[in-house]
């Protein structure tokens, strides 16, 4: 038996990109060569900035991206799912045990739903109850779980406040019974107060229903204070992964450092220490060859700036990987 | 001497099918010359309200106090009725950044004719001379190939060059204030860092007064001199950047600091500030914090004590009802 629950192996996604209908065809190359194992209980955090391909590698994982090349296996107690050729009853199967939650807490509850029938349609919709009193029983009780009042249920979204309204939507994710949650930038868009209150109840729910995550964020000081392992992307390549306490106090890739410094401190008297990146996130469509960042890298050596070095990832220490062009 | 802006005592009131709501109550803010005030507050808080009125561009159904004052370079703004009067002010004397630049240009006009346009309203210069400062604008902000850009439409240019395109575009005209509204929320943390040190040798260079508003502390603490924080249209706390974030007096600053993930200190737990924002529509009476307020003195709790400001240290002002709450802790 694994104590993975997800295995991500040589996982690339292509989209085909024709700009108009006589231009040729181009590849876009979202995700590239991604190998990744969450463990199970674990708090997997992939950050990374807009364009890096970390929303891709999360549907992916969720079946909901076509993956053009290596597999996803998904390790439950029983049987493994091979996600690249999963048959459709398996595929019924496993959205049942991987559920995601989006990002824009307004747009993802239809307003026309009042709040139990929107915790209750996967329920509906998979078929996982059989009456409507068990039904009710089930959103009941994860509602209550996500510190929503029973009174709540009967109200429709607009009621709600941002915060309110990524409780609903986390109590939807997880009323089907969820092994594995893929949260999607799911704080970005709520205040700091509301925040802390959000990555709170997604941590206690982890403990007390035994929840594996895969965390989406662009923001580091989020990653770093609830995830156990972190992998950094950029342009589609995991540039640097490890525990996260080791990677956020030893960073070993330039773009990890840079990233690092660029968050604005909260100390006046700390003003200006961020390793300026030159520059912006360069094309899909047309990668650098050898290592992604040379384009940007402060300082590169000889070897990457000309593209030499194929992207890799070397251990430097246990569990702590990082990109070779970087360590050499 | 004279501040470069003063707002005394602004109300701002918009009319809806629901009712009248309060959405700045009470606000007196000043701007000197090259200086940059932040305000900070989460949505709702009436941060982008207060800064439009500055402007008048808040909608029609909006109403202000007949005692508050707006003056800028001694005079009264909210005193102008005529479109001559408000175009002055509006890209003349304020300019503004606004949070996201895609929706700011116009999608079907070139850059360089937004930025040309507005420049032969305000100054009397020909085409061709506007052209040139746009330019030169354009490669101040770091654009490369400026001539090129000003020949493309906004779709065209990413996102942290919109944004620099934008500031360019705010900054031609010369304006002495300048209001950027979340001017680096939408963009990538490194392309944040850009941006910010741009904006600082902006102001620097060109002397402008600034006010910045963000909900993010971090932004705060890079670019401000002083601070206010607002909570549910006032503010509840104000002083110089260092005083507020390293000693805050109000419940609400200090937990806005506590609620933030401080990524030098991983084992400091996220404490949330309890509860929601409530709605405009009602208004808590008396201090406005103190349905969320964690250490509330029984009368602050009760509604009580009107909201004032009152002066702790030199130039660190709090609201009378946050003094107490704060010595409950």
């Amino acid at each position: 038996m694994s104590d993975n629950l997800i295995s991500v192996n040589n996982v690339s996604v292509n989209f085909d990109y024709q700009e108009n209908f006589i231009s040729k065809k181009q590849k876009i190359h979202a995700v590239n060569n991604i190998n990744i194992k969450i463990k199970k209980g674990s708090f997997f955090g992939l950050v990374g900035e807009s364009g890096s391909g970390k929303t891709t590698l999360g549907r992916a994982i969720l079946g909901a991206n076509k993956i053009s090349s290596g597999n996803v296996i998904f390790h439950d107690d029983e049987k493994d799912y091979d996600l690249t050729n999963i048959n459709k009853q398996d595929l019924k199967e496993y959205r049942k045990k991987a559920q995601l939650i989006f990002q824009d807490p307004y747009a993802a509850l239809s307003p026309r739903m009042t709040v139990r029938d929107i915790i209750a349609e996967p329920l509906e919709v998979m078929k996982i109850t059989n009456s409507r009193q068990e039904t009710d029983e089930r959103v009941r009780d994860i509602a209550a779980k996500c510190r929503l009042n029973i009174e709540h249920l009967r109200r429709f979204p607009h009621a709600f406040s941002g915060g309110q309204r990524q409780r609903i939507s986390i109590a939807r994710a997880l009323v089907s019974n969820p092994k594995f949650i893929v949260a999607d930038e799911s704080v970005a868009a709520l205040d700091v107060s509301i925040q802390a209150d959000i990555l709170n109840l997604l941590k206690q729910l982890q403990t007390e229903l035994n929840l594996t995550y895969l965390f989406i964020s662009h923001d580091l000081s989020v990653v770093a204070h609830v995830c156990d392992i972190v992998a950094v992307m950029y342009l589609g390549h995991i540039v640097e992964m490890g525990p996260s306490r080791e990677l956020f106090r030893n960073p070993k890739h330039s773009y990890t450092k840079a990233l690092l410094s660029s968050i604005p401190s909260i100390d006046p008297e700390k003003r200006s220490e961020a390793i300026e990146l030159k520059g912006e996130i360069p094309s899909a469509l047309n990668p650098p060859t050898g290592c992604v960042f040379r384009t940007r890298c402060p300082n590169p050596g000889i070897d990457c700036k000309g593209g030499e070095i194929k992207m890799g990832l070397t251990e430097v220490e246990p569990g702590h990987w990082v990109d070779q062009c970087c360590v050499i | 001497m004279s501040h470069l802006l003063e707002v005394k005592n602004l109300d701002v009131k918009f009319d809806t099918d629901e009712g009248r709501i309060t959405a700045v109550e009470n606000i007196s803010l000043s701007v000197d010359q090259g200086e940059v005030l932040g305000i900070v507050g989460e949505s709702g808080s009436g941060k982008s309200v207060t800064a439009k009125s500055i402007m008048k561009l808040n909608p029609g159904n909006t109403s202000y106090n007949e005692d508050a004052e707006i003056i800028l370079d001694n005079e009264n703004i909210l005193q102008f009725t005529t479109k001559q009067d408000l175009k002055k002010i509006r890209g003349g004397k304020v300019s503004m950044i606004f949070q996201e630049p895609m929706a700011s240009f116009a999608p079907a006009i070139k850059i360089g004719a937004q930025m040309v346009e507005q420049l032969l309203i305000h100054k009397n210069i020909n085409k061709d001379e506007a052209k040139s400062i746009s330019i030169n604008m354009l490669k101040r902000v770091g654009i490369a190939d400026a001539e090129k850009r000003f020949n493309q439409y906004a779709f065209e240019l990413s996102g942290g060059m919109r944004q620099r395109a934008m500031i360019a575009m705010a900054l031609s005209t010369m304006p002495k204030l300048l209001l950027a509204d979340e001017p680096t929320t939408a963009l990538d943390v490194t392309i944040q860092a850009q941006v910010i040190n741009l904006i600082k040798d902006i102001i620097k260079e060109y002397q402008m007064g600034v006010i910045f508003i963000t909900h993010d502390l971090g932004v705060i603490a890079q670019v401000a001199d002083h601070v206010a924080v607002m909570y549910l249209g006032s503010v509840v706390e104000k002083g110089p950047v260092n005083e507020i974030l390293k000693n805050p007096k109000h419940p609400y600053t200090k937990g806005l600091l506590q609620a933030l993930p401080d990524i030098n200190n991983l084992d400091a737990p996220l404490s949330p500030i309890p509860g929601n924002i409530p709605s405009p529509l009602d208004r808590p009476t008396g201090c406005v914090f103190r349905t969320r307020c964690p250490h509330h003195n029984p009368e602050g709790k009760d509604g009580k004590i009107e909201m004032k400001l009152i002066e702790v240290e030199s130039g660190h002002w709090v609201d009378q009802c946050g003094i107490k709450c704060g010595q409950n802790e």
